[in-house]
């Protein structure tokens, strides 16, 4: 059997159009913020995520983090807030490839108290901003890492 | 995927430890020399009632088996919470536990 060009090209186009079809619904589920996650600066994951770079310090944020760290692995870190109208709350580490490091959502009723575990690939500065009312504060604090987490 | 939730004051406390290697895809395979591609938990939410009460967005830099606490209002014992993850391959667990 022998296939002319045309059919083959329309074979191409039929097969590339269907892979992408299967590709679709990966990729449009998850509202993952693929931008700031990937972001390797600090401002680009800030600007991406919050849409600014510019935040408050405030000492209404409670950012709960080791001074030092033995294992950059696996570091306890807790944001809380008594503030109100919290929408969500955010990690930032200055100095890993890729700064953000998590983001949560507060809907309402929820309470702005988290605790998780991050890595630190080696000593740097940990921020953590609260987006409440529309306005974004944060709070940051140095960790000093003896081993790095991030299998350097 | 382990949860355990308490209610405790009309405030249900979450606390899940998800099985998870978080490879960042920078790490090389000592004996081969190639990188081990990424695999790690972008997006993991728990659902009440049909509410979703807590939205948590990974990047590569949260520890392997991420631990994750968090705690919202209006829970009751013996309620049902619906928890679910989902990486960046695709991959998916789903996992329902009961408030104490």
């Amino acid at each position: 059997m022998t296939v002319s060009r045309r059919k083959f090209l329309n074979l191409l186009t039929v097969g590339s159009t269907a892979c992408l079809a299967l590709l679709t619904p990966i990729t449009s589920w998850a509202a993952w913020a693929s931008d700031a996650f990937n972001a390797t600066k600090v401002d680009d994951a800030f600007n991406n995520l919050l849409g600014s770079a510019s935040t408050t310090e405030s000492d209404e944020v409670k950012l709960k983090v080791p001074k030092i760290a033995e294992n950059g692995g696996a570091v306890p870190v807790s944001v809380k807030t008594s503030m109100k109208d919290v929408e969500s709350i955010s990690i930032f580490v200055k100095d890993n490839p890729q700064p953000l490091t998590a983001s949560f959502t507060i809907p309402a009723g929820t309470v702005a108290d988290i605790s998780t575990r991050i890595r630190l690939a080696q000593t740097s500065t940990v921020t953590a901003v609260i987006k409440a009312g529309g306005k974004l504060y944060s709070k940051s604090q140095e960790v000093k890492v003896t081993i790095g987490g991030c299998g350097g | 995927m382990k949860v355990k939730a308490k209610v405790k004051n009309n405030i249900t406390t979450v606390r899940v430890l998800a099985k998870h290697p978080m490879e960042t895809g920078r790490r090389v395979n000592k004996e081969t020399g190639e990188k081990i591609p990424a695999k790690y938990i972008q997006e993991l939410t728990c659902e009440h009632d049909g509410n979703v009460v807590f939205v948590a967005q990974f990047g590569t830099s949260v520890s392997q088996n991420p631990y994750l606490a968090f705690s919202f209002e209006g829970g009751k014992k013996g309620d049902a919470l619906q928890l679910r993850w989902n990486d960046n391959t695709g991959d998916v667990e789903k996992k329902e536990a009961k408030i104490k």
